[in-house]
């Protein structure tokens, strides 16, 4: 069998699109519109939206990671269980990391941490790329892919914070004269309805930069 | 009027393909419509071919609604003064209304037709008057003392996200107006409910608590004790928001609508008829005091006239088919009530009762099309004659 000698550099053209495109024309929020849920139930705040963001990009890049290394043995057959299990064993080690460390937040995300397994952004990737490719640009989508996840939700939930609650991170901006002369906080903004419809101005910015996605009809 | 002709008529080329304000074409064309009707007609499709526009049957809705408006704002004033416990004539009343009132208009107005315009000339349409009846709506289903800034914020959340995302007026599927104060009504629950907002600048020591609060007591206290006499809440003197109290007024419009044949009979009929059942079922049920309420009252308390004549009818946002209406109307009158009883953190349940509607108009006109066809062929395959007529189907 004839060996393709020829490296491929770490960081190619092809490498580099892996990490960049699902930032902006193949995002999984915005235009696979994967992880919708979760997108909702966590930005009502930048704190746990943040956590969850990070959470996620390492469920992702691991999991892509340990799938594509053992691509070649999976039977095909029970693959979806042993990509589970991978997941499974991964959410579990990052929910105990949050416990330990930052507790509060992980009590704000209760279940959504558990919920990770069932992110379709997760196994739609395994099954997509990790089982095809190798274990570099596999760790490399994976990122990708969970960082463009997060993108949306730090963007979504800096609005929801804002003029939800009036603060950024936990900190007050919106400063008490504000409130003295008569504005009020966004009640609206809490709710998660308010998610689905941020999300979908994002789409619509999104898509008018760049009429390329929109759906043809 | 004619110098104003000749005034347009001059000014028109600038406007036109390749002038020096053609991108303003649309704002050019709205204002020469609104002041003289247009000597195009319309083109394709099997219209009638009239040239009144669109802007001729919104109007007749807004005149259909001033007596509800001209009440409302007299009402403002009185239950201001009454409130406070002075003594002052109709005029005082009148002014003082519309010193509340008139910002809440003018506000409505300028957001959500500086909206609509630029959207139009940014797409390269024609302005659409559907603003005209919403930006009247928005004022008369909010209470008295809703900040301006408020009234802004809603106005252009109803007409960004209610109205152009889904392609502007006639695309819409939520009424306008009602997505303006579901809007406000989630987002600053503060002052869209409670018993505090109903009465303009109201003294403290008075009890501002509308009928519809009063009765929502109903679920936890033995029995539903009503202030206002019954002819006070058909005549509308009572708290509430600007254009809702009075179902006389309302009614005045409801005949104008009738008339013209703007509004759609079937659905008024069927959203009454619906709220009476509703009514009926709870009198005879009667678990709690709100549900021994007589059932006439859900029609005269809070939003349920206003909500019938001008919510519901909407053309754009109730169902097309006739058949369609009725059920349509009919289940905005029951969940109206449904809600309203069961569940007193939502009092108004006129507003949520359409909106939920509307979701499911293009439903309802689904099914009735489709059992439309069916009931066709199957008078076709009995029919040998038919069949032959129509040759191989």
């Amino acid at each position: 069998m004839k060996v393709d000698k020829v490296r491929e550099p770490l960081f190619s053209a092809r490498n580099r699109k892996l990490l960049t495109a699902p930032l902006n024309k193949d995002n999984p929020i915005t235009i696979q519109v994967l992880g919708i849920c979760s997108a909702l139930a966590v930005t009502a705040k930048l704190e746990p939206a943040f956590v969850m963001a990070v959470s996620v990009v390492a469920v992702v890049a691991a999991s892509n990671l340990i799938v594509s290394l053992l691509r070649n043995t999976i039977p095909p057959r029970i693959r979806i269980i042993v990509e589970l299990v991978i997941i499974a064993s991964l959410v579990i080690l990052v929910d105990q990391i949050l416990k330990a460390y930052v507790y509060d937040v992980s009590k704000q995300l209760s279940v959504f941490v558990g919920l990770i397994i069932t992110n379709c952004i997760v196994m739609g990737r395994l099954e997509a790329f990790a089982m095809q490719n190798k274990p570099w640009p596999s760790l490399l989508d994976g990122i990708g892919n969970g960082v463009g996840y997060g993108i949306i939700l730090i963007v979504v939930a800096f609005f929801r914070e804002l003029f939800g609650s009036g603060t950024l991170y936990g900190v007050t901006i919106i400063p008490a004269s504000f409130y003295e002369a008569g504005y009020a906080n966004n009640g609206f903004m809490i709710l998660p309805p308010m998610a689905l419809i941020i999300v979908g101005i994002i789409i619509w910015v999104q898509r008018a930069k760049n009429p390329d996605l929109v759906d043809k009809s | 009027m004619r110098s104003l002709r000749r005034f347009l008529d001059n000014i028109k080329p600038q406007f036109e393909k390749g002038g020096k304000y053609e991108k303003l074409q649309s704002t050019f064309d709205a204002f020469e419509t609104f002041l003289f009707v247009p000597s195009h007609t319309t083109k394709s499709g099997s219209h009638i071919r009239d040239n009144i526009d669109m802007k001729r049957t919104m109007s007749v809705v807004v005149i259909a609604m001033i007596p509800a408006l001209m009440f409302g704002i007299w009402n403002v004033g009185h239950q201001h003064f009454l409130s406070h416990a002075i003594d002052v004539d109709f005029w005082d009343k009148v002014v003082f209304g519309l010193w509340k009132v008139l910002p809440i208009v003018v506000v409505s107005y300028v957001v959500g037709l500086g909206i609509e315009f630029a959207f139009a000339q940014y797409r390269h349409h024609e302005v659409n008057e559907g603003f005209l009846v919403s930006g009247m709506l928005i004022p008369l289903i909010l209470p008295p003392d809703t900040p301006l800034w408020m009234v802004a914020v809603s106005t252009a959340f109803a007409v960004i996200i209610g109205k152009e995302v889904f392609g502007g007026t006639g695309m819409n599927i939520l009424n306008p107006a009602l997505t303006a104060r579901a809007f406000l009504f989630f987002a600053y629950p503060g002052e869209m409910s409670g018993d505090k907002v109903w009465i303009a600048e109201k003294a403290d020591t008075y009890s501002g608590a509308t009928p519809l609060a009063e009765a929502a007591l109903g679920t936890s206290n033995p029995s539903v004790n009503f202030t206002h006499s019954i002819s006070d809440m058909f005549f509308g003197f009572m708290p509430g928001s600007i254009g809702e109290t009075s179902t006389f007024a309302i009614l005045i419009g409801a005949l104008i609508l009738l008339v013209t044949g703007t509004g759609s009979w079937r659905i008024m009929l069927s959203v009454v008829v619906g709220g009476i059942f509703m009514g009926l079922v709870f009198n005879l049920i009667g678990l709690n005091a709100y549900m021994d309420v007589p059932f006439y009252y859900h029609l005269i308390i809070g939003g349920f006239a206003f909500g019938t004549v001008f919510m519901a009818t909407d053309p754009v946002t109730a169902s097309q088919t006739n058949t369609g209406k009725i059920y349509f109307g009919f289940f905005v009158g029951v969940f109206a009530v449904l809600i309203r009883v069961f569940n007193p953190a939502y009092p108004e349940g006129m507003m949520l009762a359409i909106l939920l509607m509307n979701v499911f108009a293009p439903l309802i006109d689904h099914y009735v099309v489709e059992s439309n066809i069916k009931k066709r062929l199957k008078r076709v395959k009995k029919n040998p004659e038919l069949q032959a007529k129509l040759g191989a189907v």
